[in-house]
């Protein structure tokens, strides 16, 4: 399918990317706005930003939120790492079903459920809301999908690099770290992207798991959403826009730079140089 | 070689092999499946005004006679509520209907965009791709957010068709339905244009060219050879959106109004500002109800697919 | 590649050595009926086989025979269901694979992608904890045996197929296993350097006096390598003998039609003795003499197993002296270039022959053409015997 795209394709791509891009960059555009009013464009500012660096409360809120994320992307990517690895190689075990339930749930679970008996299990728990519980929410729910992450990339896997550590004297758990590891590297660390990512957006969940004094960014932008349009809250999220953005670009850019330069050594290694 | 038949791994020290399994198992069993326990325990339980704010509880060491107690004191009151409560019922229709209006939405307009990024260019297909992903890192909540700022009232959108005089009175979008399907197409779509963009993908150009060479126009050609093969993804996307949309809370809070009131919204009402939990939990079990049948199918669906690649 | 002086030395040494037939040597490893089932499905169904030092022995037969099984028992990767595996008389039960002192190169190669050339070949010294020096003297001695020295810093993807290939053999001598297992070692790669490659093999088990174990599909290469082969059948053995043997006596229908191209004539006994036996046709017509000892009861069934070049075909009449004369006509033909390869349908049966001749003049003044009526016949000493 290399040939050029049809009339009709190109209208539903263009289409498409414009309803999923446009709203962003509308977004982005106003909070640079002067003017206090959203629909009115007052030249061009970044009186709102300067605004943010004041407000104390946001400030906190977002490096809890930075900190939880790293917290919870951190340990997430060593559980679901391990979960993948009981998915995709330990074979059948007794209770393996229900495990493979419960990392699958939580990817289709309404939010509001997880946060509802997450705090349920903290009241239950008698430990008090916090930072600790947003971590054991966010980890928890997080940890799933770097497991699918994870997974998806062993199932690719070539067994024989592991099996040949063996053979060469190896033992298993020192296979695992020299040999298995490294070579899935990028998809762990793509996993942990991916925690960090979900952890740093969630509303709903953190709402439910978290107590007084330690509200994110997230729950913080969603009461005031609900108080309506505000060009600070642009500049919240343009930022938070940039950062995310950003990260996955560069990811992305570095893999495929990757990609590219082996592309080229192989065909120079067939081409006998 | 076929002979190498998968069997279990062998080289790997059983302590090691437990403590892998043992961990996220662990983990999981407390924060996730047991939560879920109390959840349906405490749908059965009463109303108080206390902390926490229901009873009976559950004092084990109070024997066995606690137990019974405790057993004694569970009721389906709440259930009962839930049906008496119109409100609640309506919530569920409504949840159900937006969500599944939702996914036929979505459908029409991902299909195309899959299809024509599974005919682009080889070398900017995963350009597209990350495009279409990109947007999906960003918080669902700016993503909706985004949205209130173009059909607010005196938003952007009504701003630019009154400049165009296409419009006098500015139309009332924000906090309808339409609102809410437009948050709920936008946030989603990316899970619905992978799964099918990765069925389309696989398709074989020369399925095509040969049913062309049998004879078959192109527009049947679509119809009797690549539709029928994209739909794997098709119900792939459809249980990936469906689903989570049946629970939305965010969408409808924000861009919804009093005609789209969800079940995810009521659950919340009855938590929050009603400290009804065995109410909120009675909720939640029923939506868990109403979403199993689904979820059951979605995950039979990729295990299949895990094991077939496996 | 060349052959070398030294190779001339070492080949009396080849042809003499047999120890299989000395019934006291001691083998070095030992599968005593050894069984694996994965579930309902036999993989290896009652192995025993004995292969000594410094053989080179091959595992021969098509994908799902078990053969690619019964060598990853003996790495360790696999455990036998029943049965005993040993090796230099130690029972290998219960070694894990990281401690058998035998070296597995495999199909894919299993190059690990992270390390360079070197580290490759030093990973399996590194974990005998050798010493610094040794490792580094070592990776450059096996480095230079396969020709690879200006590689030692690339990685894996940085090298053709060829030059991997190269990287997994000296990875998995490095350690000098007393047995070196090679699963299809030279299946990725194409014709040419596939058989070049053969040459080095048997080169390198000479030089190094190791233990070769090869698992393959392809005959000709098991043919070309081996000391003996090992013919397996839905995890059974079939035949264990040297590639000759195989191919000249073969002991039933499966291994003469698995191993190049064989005429199967099937027939009844009816009599044997005096050095010969004499068959009547049944799928094809006439009577055949068939040299053997076997002491065959008149009426059994058996086949006659006739390899395509050791028919004789003429348009003119056979010698008088011919036995085993049958006629034809020409169904089809193919011209090899070394050979010409005739199909013969035999008059009065649905039989269709397979004969092969050497072309060894440029140029037949009457050359057998499409249709041409001819004769075959074959000497008695041509055609081996098969009751299974």
């Amino acid at each position: 399918m290399t040939k050029g795209l049809s009339k009709i394709n190109l209208t539903a791509l263009t289409f498409g990317f414009a309803f999923l891009y446009l709203p962003i960059v509308l977004l982005v555009i106003y909070s640079f706005n002067a003017s206090r009013l959203v629909t009115v464009w007052g030249g061009f500012s970044t009186k709102w930003y300067v605004e943010l660096w004041n407000n104390q409360q946001l400030i906190d809120a977002a490096l809890r939120s930075v900190q939880v994320g790293l917290v919870s992307a951190t340990v997430a990517t060593v559980l679901g790492t391990m979960a993948a690895i009981v998915l995709v190689r330990l074979g059948r075990f007794p209770g393996r079903t229900l495990f493979s339930g419960m990392i699958y749930a939580p990817l289709v679970m309404p939010d509001i459920i997880t946060g509802l008996s997450m705090l349920l299990l903290f009241v239950a728990m008698d430990l008090s809301r916090g930072m600790f519980t947003l971590m054991l929410a966010h980890i928890t729910f997080s940890m799933c999908y770097v497991a699918i992450v994870v997974q998806s990339r062993l199932l690719t896997f070539d067994r024989s690099l592991e099996e040949a550590a063996l053979d060469l004297g190896c033992p298993p758990a020192k296979t695992f770290f020299v040999v298995t590891l490294p070579i899935i590297l990028p998809a762990v660390i793509s996993g942990w992207m991916l925690a960090f990512s979900l952890s740093i957006d969630d509303a709903v969940i953190s709402q439910f798991a978290t107590g007084p004094g330690a509200s994110t960014l997230p729950i913080e932008i969603f009461s005031a959403v609900r108080r309506g349009v505000s060009p600070q809250m642009n500049a919240v999220c343009t930022i938070l826009i940039a950062i995310v953005t950003s990260g996955v670009i560069i990811a992305s850019i570095a893999t495929k730079r990757a990609e590219v330069a082996r592309m080229r050594e192989e065909r120079a290694a067939m081409a006998g140089r | 070689m076929t002979d190498t038949v998968a069997s279990k791994p062998e080289g790997t020290s059983p302590w090691g092999r437990r403590l892998v399994v043992a961990v996220p198992y662990l983990w999981l069993l407390v924060l996730f499946l047991t939560p879920f326990l109390i959840v349906l325990k405490i749908s059965f339980s009463n109303k108080v005004v206390a902390q926490p704010p229901y009873e009976p509880q559950l004092d084990l060491a109070g024997g066995w006679q606690a137990i019974k107690d405790f057993f004694a004191g569970l009721t389906l009151d709440n259930y009962y509520a839930i049906f008496d409560y119109t409100e609640n019922i309506e919530a569920y229709f409504s949840s159900l209907k937006i969500a599944a209006t939702a996914t036929i939405l979505m459908l029409l307009i991902a299909y195309p965009m899959a299809y024509a990024m599974a005919r682009a260019p080889k070398t900017i297909r995963p350009t597209l791709v990350m495009a279409v992903i990109l947007p999906f890192w960003t918080s669902l909540l700016i993503r909706v957010y985004a949205w209130i700022g173009i059909l607010d009232r005196e938003g952007l959108l009504n701003a630019s068709l009154q400049w165009l005089g296409i419009i006098d009175e500015p139309l009332e979008i924000l906090h309808t339905e339409i609102a809410v399907y437009i948050g709920m197409v936008y946030s989603y779509l990316p899970f619905m244009v992978l799964p099918l963009y990765a069925s389309l993908e696989k398709l074989d150009e020369t399925l095509l060219e040969a049913a062309a060479d049998l004879g078959c126009p192109p527009w049947k050609s679509f119809w009797q050879v690549t539709v029928p093969l994209s739909l794997p993804g098709v119900i792939a996307g459809c249980f990936l959106v469906f689903i989570p949309a049946v629970g939305e809370f965010v969408i409808p809070e924000l861009l919804g109004g009093s005609g789209t009131y969800m079940i995810g919204q009521a659950l919340y009402a009855e938590f929050f500002p009603n400290l009804n939990w065995p109410g909120a939990c009675a909720i939640a079990v029923l939506l868990l109800l109403v979403l199993v049948v689904p979820i059951a199918i979605y995950q039979n669906v990729q295990t299949k697919e895990i094991e077939g690649r496996a | 590649m060349a052959p070398k002086p030294a190779q001339k030395a070492l080949g009396p040494i080849r042809r003499s050595f047999a120890p299989w037939l000395d019934p006291s040597a001691v083998p070095l490893i030992r599968f005593e009926n050894v069984v694996k089932r994965f579930g309902d499905f036999t993989a290896v169904d009652d192995v025993s086989l004995d292969v000594h030092q410094r053989e080179f022995f091959s595992l021969l037969g098509p994908s799902g025979c078990g053969k690619t099984t019964l060598m990853r028992m003996l790495a360790g990767f696999e455990h036998p269901t029943s049965g005993r595996i040993t090796l230099a008389g130690e029972d290998l039960a219960g070694v894990p694979p990281y401690r058998r002192p035998v070296n597995m190169m495999f199909q894919s190669y299993a190059l690990f992608p992270h390390m360079t050339v070197e580290q490759n070949v030093a990973f399996g010294l590194k974990q005998d904890g050798l010493p610094k020096p040794e490792i580094a003297a070592r990776v450059a001695e096996m480095l230079r045996l396969v020709k690879l020295e200006p590689f030692a810093k690339r990685k894996p993807h940085q090298l053709s197929g060829g030059q991997r290939q190269r990287v997994a053999l000296a990875r998995s001598i490095a350690k000098r296993p007393k047995v070196l297992l090679l699963d299809e070692p030279l299946g990725a790669l194409d014709k040419k350097l596939r058989e070049e490659t053969q040459f080095e093999l048997m080169d390198l088990q000479m030089e190094l006096g190791l233990t070769f174990l090869i698992v393959t599909h392809d005959q000709e290469e098991a043919m070309t390598v081996s000391d003996r082969i090992a013919v397996m059948d839905h995890g059974k053995l079939v035949q264990v003998a040297t590639p000759g043997e195989i191919y000249e006596q073969p002991n039933c229908r499966y291994v003469a039609d698995f191993i190049g191209n064989i005429n199967l004539i099937e027939g009844t006994v009816e009599s044997a003795g005096g050095g010969e036996v004499r068959v009547k046709g049944e799928d094809t017509p006439g009577a055949f003499v068939c040299a053997g000892d076997a002491a065959l009861a008149q009426g059994s069934k058996v086949a006659l197993a006739v390899r395509p070049e050791k028919m004789r075909v003429s348009l003119d009449a056979p010698p008088a002296d011919a036995t085993n004369v049958l006629q034809g006509e020409v169904w089809d033909l193919a011209y090899m270039g070394d050979w010409t390869v005739l199909l013969i349908k035999i008059d009065g049966s649905e039989k269709v022959l397979r004969v092969s001749r050497a072309n060894m003049t440029r140029t037949e003044a009457k050359p057998i053409a499409w249709d041409d009526r001819v004769h075959v016949w074959f000497a008695p000493d041509a055609a081996v015997l098969l009751t299974s």
